[in-house]
């Protein structure tokens, strides 16, 4: 009996430890709770957990993309450039995803097919595209985008942000692969031995490079969301958005190393990581402690987990 | 003869693991000078028994006794303290290392004042041990190139080279061919020359009589017996271990052999596979057989399209055909179990149903890409019945289970798939014999049904026994065929070893 309540604890001990956090803080600040608060939050964290959950699939293989805060940039100034240029707001963000889409698919060929280590393109794309971007910027943000483009980042559809309903959504359709689809298993089975895995006919090519697609195109969604919101498009935007994916992804539960984890953790991940951020903001802490805090936090889930093993 | 203190005692050992007792009050008694070997089904425990005494488990129950008093082994680096060392079924070499960094890894003696490794006086050392074992290798080649057998062969080494006073062995001959192993034998009588007491966990009921003075026997985590060597007979042994007399351990059956359903022709990869050629028939098992090094595994893995073939031809029921990944191996009908089931048949992070079903899923898809879960579950507990397959439930993750049960998954994973030519690479390998009867019982089911199945396997009886024809290769080419009638072990032998008349 007693096992099995520490199973429980351990399999939702992301979720037990985003309540707890949740608790503490609205017990120090009740202001915490109230509407126009979660509101915030939510919309804050939208954009990094639409990013982790693209990274997650990435991760969930066993790889690593460090382009996404690249990716965030070109595509949002893009996506910038078409509105001003013909206003088409539909048009811009086609191109956009289409375009994350395929510097994920130049990452994910050079992984699978290419044989370099993740972490070595994805950094040597994460800088190339950040050049890019500054080349197609010219270095200075790309601005005056119009109403309609700016009720992305800033309207509510039925009361919930734009944001928060596009992270549902990529969180729905990311559950749903993970974890009803045979594509989904594949990729826990890639990441959890990727030699097994091929040798029982999954062709672990199409679904490395699939991952890094899905990751791009995340990030290029990303993007959208901010240049709305900001309501321009900097070539210095997402930079260092990589390393809060990835820090909602572990926090969230995935292991670095592949086959273990779920979307789902992630979303809690980047929650975790959210709530603590708005809860420290409220209670008036400086942000320079809030950066140490979010640090001992994250060495703090992947304790929790070793402890568990 | 007075009777000797026991150098080594366990007594009342328990061991739980979440949902499993492992060890229930287990007793062994080992004596300097002496094999004693650890026999049992696999599951009996034979394995966690010597990981506790090896410093790797903690025990939950029971003492340990070396030479009469009680002593508490804290971990790997204690156990050997003790003068315990142990070479694992598993390997456990470090890949990117050269033999004489994993022989001496973590043993590397340091010089006191300058921290300095005296590299030549390992590589020496390293080179004489491996001497001993008969073992001829330039000791700075990487682990990684060499093969399953090679790599063995220096786990010994590197429990050699700790001066132990009792040496476990846990299925040490599973990748060694013949002359190996008899290099080993030789070994062990040196060491028990040497008043070393060595414990022998092996399936290989040939063996332990040919090298062993006592038998201790364990059955589903219990203890059921001692006994000498010279007191007992085979059969009896093998009641002991499973409870009931085996009929007959090799169950061939005849069946009407049909047409061809695997044709290669002239098949070459890099060096290791050369012009081979060979016909499987639909109702035939046929063996494959060699040395280690002859370049089984690798012809096996060039048709199943995992190398890519230089050059030759594939036929699948007559139509050539174009390998050049497993899933186009599959996609024609053929599969392949491989011989390192934990590298390249298992994801061990998985559960025993996720690996079961992993090359079959499109089956269960429904119209929205959807797995439906009631269906492929279905589907595992039928071949979980079919195979006996010991597990808790389906969604045991995979790594909880015994070595042969894991064979049986990954075997079943195949059958699910119900192709031509199944293509099995050393199939009972570490494999208890109960199991082992109900692998050969597939087999032969499989063939009544007209499949093709090619036994790759380094285990003479089991050739002898199953096969109806059967090949012999030497250093990558074909150097004879035997059918079952005229097939003996002298006559596979000589093909094997390249003497033709």
């Amino acid at each position: 009996m007693k096992n099995n309540l520490m199973n429980v604890v351990v399999k939702y001990k992301s979720l037990i430890g985003l309540l707890i956090l949740c608790i503490v803080i609205s017990l120090i600040t009740p202001r915490f709770l109230s509407f126009g608060n979660v509101k915030n939050v939510l919309t804050q964290v939208s954009v990094n957990a639409v990013i982790a959950i693209g990274m997650s699939f990435v991760i969930l293989t066993g790889g690593i993309d460090l382009s996404v805060g690249s990716i965030l940039a070109v595509s949002g100034a893009v996506a910038a450039s078409i509105i001003k240029s013909t206003g088409n707001v539909f048009l811009a963000i086609i191109v956009a995803l289409a375009i994350g889409s395929v510097i994920g698919l130049i990452n994910g060929v050079l992984v699978s097919k290419g044989r370099i280590q993740a972490f070595i393109v994805t950094l040597a794309t994460m800088t190339i595209f950040r050049g890019i971007t500054y080349v197609y910027t010219n270095g200075t943000p790309i601005s005056g985008l119009g109403q309609s483009f700016s009720s992305i980042g800033n309207k509510t559809i039925l009361g919930l942000p734009v944001p928060v309903v596009f992270m549902a959504i990529v969180f729905g359709i990311a559950f749903y692969i993970l974890s009803q689809t045979r594509y989904g298993r594949y990729v826990y089975a890639l990441g959890g031995n990727e030699d097994s895995a091929r040798l029982s006919g999954i062709n672990t090519d199409k679904i490395k490079t699939l991952v890094y697609v899905i990751s791009g195109a995340a990030a290029a969604l990303s993007g959208i969301i901010v240049t709305s919101r900001i309501g321009s498009a900097s070539p210095n935007a997402g930079v260092g958005f990589e390393l809060d994916a990835i820090a909602a992804v572990v926090v969230g539960g995935t292991s670095l190393s592949g086959g273990e984890g779920s979307v789902g953790g992630t979303i809690i991940g980047a929650l975790i990581i959210g709530v603590l951020s708005n809860g420290l903001n409220l209670i008036n802490v400086s942000p320079f402690y809030q950066a140490i805090v979010k640090g001992l936090v994250i060495l703090l889930a992947v304790m929790v987990k070793k402890k568990n093993k | 003869m007075d009777k000797l203190m026991p150098l080594l005692e366990m007594k009342n050992v328990s061991k739980f693991f979440p949902g499993v007792k492992a060890l229930e009050d287990v007793k062994l008694k080992a004596y300097s000078g002496e094999v004693l070997a650890l026999l049992g089904e696999n599951g009996a425990g034979k394995s966690t028994l010597m990981k506790i005494l090896s410093g790797v488990y903690h025990k939950d129950a029971g003492s340990i006794l070396i030479q009469g008093s009680v002593v508490e082994i804290k971990g790997i680096k204690d156990a050997e303290k003790h003068g315990i060392a142990i070479i694992h079924q598993e390997l456990s070499l470090l890949q990117n290392l050269n033999i004489w960094e994993n022989i001496f890894l973590g043993n590397e003696g340091f010089n006191g004042i300058t921290r300095r490794i005296n590299k030549n006086e390992l590589i020496i050392k390293s080179e004489s041990l491996l001497k001993d074992i008969g073992f001829n290798i330039d000791v700075n080649t990487l682990v990684k190139d060499l093969n399953v057998g090679e790599k063995q062969l220096i786990e010994i080494a590197k429990a050699l080279s700790k001066d132990s006073k009792i040496i476990i062995m846990d299925e040490p001959t599973t990748a060694l061919t013949d002359v190996e192993t008899d290099n080993l034998f030789k070994v062990i009588n040196k060491l028990k020359s040497d008043n070393i007491s060595i414990v022998y966990i092996s399936h290989r009921i040939k063996e332990i009589f040919q090298i062993c003075d006592r038998i201790t026997v364990l059955r589903d985590g219990k203890y059921i017996g001692e006994v000498l060597t010279k007191d007992i007979s085979e059969e009896d042994l093998i009641s002991m271990m499973v409870g009931r007399k085996l009929e007959e351990q090799f169950p061939y059956k005849k069946s009407p052999k049909g047409h061809t359903i695997l044709k290669v022709e002239n098949l070459n990869f890099d060096e290791k596979v050369c012009n081979i050629s060979f016909e499987a028939k639909s109702g035939e098992i046929l063996g494959v057989s060699g040395l280690m090094g002859s370049g089984r595994t690798e012809m096996a893995k060039t048709i199943f399209g995992e190398y890519k073939k230089t050059s030759g031809k594939i036929f699948v029921d007559d139509e050539e055909v174009n390998i050049c990944s497993p899933k186009d191996a599959i996609k024609n009908g053929i599969c392949y179990l491989s011989e390192d089931r934990k590298q390249e048949g298992l994801i061990l992070g998985m559960s025993v149903g996720s690996n079961m079903t992993l090359a079959n899923l499109k089956k269960y898809e429904n119209g929205v890409k959807r797995i439906n879960k009631e269906e492929e579950d279905k589907e595992v507990q039928e071949y979980i019945m079919k195979l006996s397959i010991k597990t808790p439930s389906s969604q045991q993750l995979i790594k909880n289970l015994s070595g042969g049960n894991q064979q049986k998954v990954i075997l079943a994973k195949w059958l699910m798939l119900a192709p031509k030519v199944l293509i099995i690479d050393e199939p009972t390998r570490g494999i208890d014999v109960g199991a082992k009867k109900e692998i050969y019982d597939v087999l032969n089911e499989l063939k009544a049904m007209g499949k093709a199945i090619i036994m790759i396997s380094s285990d003479m009886p089991e050739i002898l026994g199953i096969c109806d024809r059967i090949l012999i290769m030497h250093e990558g080419e074909i150097s004879g065929e035997l059918s079952r009638e005229e097939a003996t072990q002298e006559a596979i032998m000589k093909y094997a070893v390249g003497i033709t008349n």
